[in-house]
């Protein structure tokens, strides 16, 4: 993390004669401060990205320990209290089973969040490294990946996910077990059609920072193409990774709740976000509230998602460095 | 600009027929069968079987499969669907009014709200209406549209009993069709204007600070002509482009609101065929999507060009 601090981007180095842009001149602090220092005093100034991120630790970190602390077992059936609206026994209610909806909502947000940072950490790798060949090695390269990245943006994306999902399901299924099969699936699947804007981003910034005189002189001193990109372009391209990495984790929990909506995501026994919202559809006249809690959590996660993303854009990129 | 559209359609072939042999691929080598339900079935002899297979192509290695699919495809053929015994163009025309109904209005709907607001909320930043109007637009954006849809059948069917939350195409009356499509089309719409007076408001701003609309308003141009003429001429190019980008994206997104509204159209077709393993259908629309996404992308281009004399196409 300290290592992209010290890349003379922001702060320009003594021996610069240019002069630096006027803000940065104002901005420049008295006590030595770190890229990331900066970005996190600017990021806990915009009040809605520091709202949206308590809100979305508090989410995950209730789903996490939830299951833990709150002891009232998902699958237990009771016919009795079918579908009863929230009471004490049941804060949110139960299902048209009887179960209570707390504890499967508080299960079921485990697999959405999971599902959501790991498809983002897929696209932003594939991203990143796609990008990261095209801008540094250009030419052929270039043109290739490219290529490839407008074919992918021209694939239509919900159709084909539903397709990839519906078809391979059953085999992973079996190959790996129900739970972890699917989980796999649809992680690699939402990760894989969701790589091309940071592929983008990185290869806008490639081409403009490796023409930047630090790198010029890394490569006189010898340095390779491999230590080239990561240690030194790497880190100045990070800022916008950084802000799509957020905003994709937000639209992968939504492709997952969607999957599972339309009943081709995890069986129906685990109880994903989605997966509620779609047993609740019948139930909509009698129970509404079988609906409404795992659709607000949806909602909360990933508007909380997004205002974290837009903070960052604003605390990561105040100057426009690219 | 002729030389430029016929380079970019020679291009647009390639990554038709890339993206074609993709999702041909996909549904070849994936394991379920589309003859399942023949296999399940006990009465069918091995021999029948097999006889069906042989008719069918399936039989073929999948390359050849391709390359006749691919021929059949170009000639206006599509196959029939496995599931309904039906040639599947005369399927999809059959949803396609019900679509374009739907999705149409949705689309012309959220224009219609997006871009007024979004340019008062440009013209006007920092203001309430702004601030009003930015946070609806992120809240509408952020907010799945099997949530929106949920929450409306919730309110205005359940609750108030004031619409259907079936849409049928049995209905014929103006009031009754009107009456079923306000919940799919203000779902769909929400979620299209967000996301598009978002990017009005940013692209105008970026007009408003300009030093030409200073001379304007300088030299004495009253303001609502210098937002007429001089911000929303240059501001609204690239939501030109935009809305045609888009286009696309509101045809596959609605795949899901007509799931949660039963609204018989193309998208509710492909899940259906899905299920089905009904390859036939399934290759057919989701190259039909892959056919206009590539194709809108070439018209925003064509337009971008036509709109704005400094791009020159080379």
């Amino acid at each position: 993390m300290g290592r992209a601090g010290r890349e003379p981007l922001g702060t320009a180095p003594v021996l610069d004669w240019t002069p630096a842009p006027a803000a940065a001149v104002r901005e420049r602090p008295r006590v030595a401060r770190s890229l990331w220092a900066d970005a996190w005093r600017r990021f806990r100034r915009h009040r809605l990205a520091t709202a949206g991120a308590v809100v979305f630790l508090l989410l995950a970190a209730g789903c996490g320990v939830g299951p833990e602390v709150y002891h009232v077992g998902m699958n237990t059936i009771d016919f009795h209290a079918s579908m009863a609206p929230p009471s004490w026994a049941h804060p949110l209610g139960t299902n048209d089973l009887g179960q209570d909806m707390l504890a499967r909502i508080l299960w079921g947000g485990r697999i959405s969040i999971a599902v959501g940072i790991a498809a983002m950490l897929m696209s932003v790798t594939i991203g990143t490294l796609v990008g990261a060949l095209a801008g540094y090695f250009g030419r052929a390269a270039d043109l290739v990946l490219m290529r490839l990245t407008d074919v992918f943006l021209s694939l239509p994306q919900l159709p084909l996910l539903l397709l990839v999902i519906y078809l391979f399901r059953d085999r992973l299924t079996k190959l790996v077990g129900p739970q972890l099969g699917i989980f796999w699936l649809i992680v690699v699947v939402i990760g894989g059609l969701n790589w091309m804007p940071t592929a983008r981003l990185v290869r806008a910034g490639f081409l403009s920072v490796k023409e930047k005189e630090f790198i010029e002189a890394a490569r006189s001193v010898g340095v390779g193409p491999a230590a080239q990109i990561l240690r030194h372009i790497l880190p100045n391209v990070l800022s916008p990774v950084i802000v799509s990495a957020t905003l994709s984790v937000g639209s992968a929990i939504i492709a997952e709740s969607t999957l599972s909506f339309l009943g081709l995501g995890f069986p129906p026994d685990v109880p994903t976000w989605g997966r509620l919202l779609y047993d609740a559809q019948n139930y909509l006249d009698i129970a509404p509230h079988m609906a409404l809690f795992p659709g607000l959590m949806i909602c909360l996660a990933v508007l909380s998602v997004n205002y974290v993303g837009d903070g960052l854009r604003d605390a990561l990129d105040p100057l426009r460095i690219l | 600009m002729t030389a430029y559209i016929a380079r970019r359609l020679l291009t647009a072939v390639p990554t038709l027929a890339l993206i074609s042999m993709v999702v041909f691929g996909i549904l070849a080598l994936a394991p379920g069968d589309p003859l399942g339900q023949f296999a399940a079935n006990p009465d069918i002899p091995p021999e029948v079987r097999l006889n069906i297979r042989h008719q069918l192509g399936l039989d073929q290695p999948i390359p050849v499969r391709y390359v006749r699919w691919a021929g059949a495809f170009l000639r206006g053929d599509w196959g029939y669907s496995f599931a309904s015994r039906m040639p599947v163009s005369a399927l999809v025309l059959q949803r396609l009014p019900t679509d374009l109904w739907v999705v149409g209005s949705a689309y012309l709907a959220a224009v219609a709200v997006a871009i007024p607001i979004g340019v008062l909320s440009a013209v006007k930043q920092y203001s309430l209406f702004d601030q009003v109007a930015t946070t609806c637009a992120f809240i509408g954006f952020s907010l799945p549209t099997f949530f929106t849809g949920v929450l409306l059948i919730v309110l205005f069917s359940v609750r108030l009993h004031w619409l259907p939350f079936i849409y049928n195409v049995q209905v014929r009356d103006p009031v009754g069709m009107l009456k079923q499509a306000i919940m799919p089309v203000s779902v769909l719409a929400l979620f299209q204007a967000a996301a598009l007076m978002r990017f009005v408001r940013s692209s105008v701003l970026d007009h408003v600070g300009q030093d030409y609309v200073r001379t304007a308003r300088a030299k004495g141009v009253p303001e609502g002509r210098v937002v007429r003429r001089h911000v929303l001429r240059n501001g609204l190019i690239p939501v030109v482009t935009l809305l045609a980008l888009g286009l696309p994206a509101v045809f596959t997104g609605a795949v899901i609101t007509e799931q949660i509204f039963r609204v018989p159209g193309i998208g509710s077709l492909l899940i259906a065929s899905i299920q089905n393993s009904d390859t036939p259908v399934v290759m057919a629309i989701t190259f039909v999507y892959s056919i206009l996404v590539v194709l809108f992308n070439l018209v925003a281009d064509v337009l971008y060009g036509l709109l704005d004399p400094r791009i020159r196409y080379g």
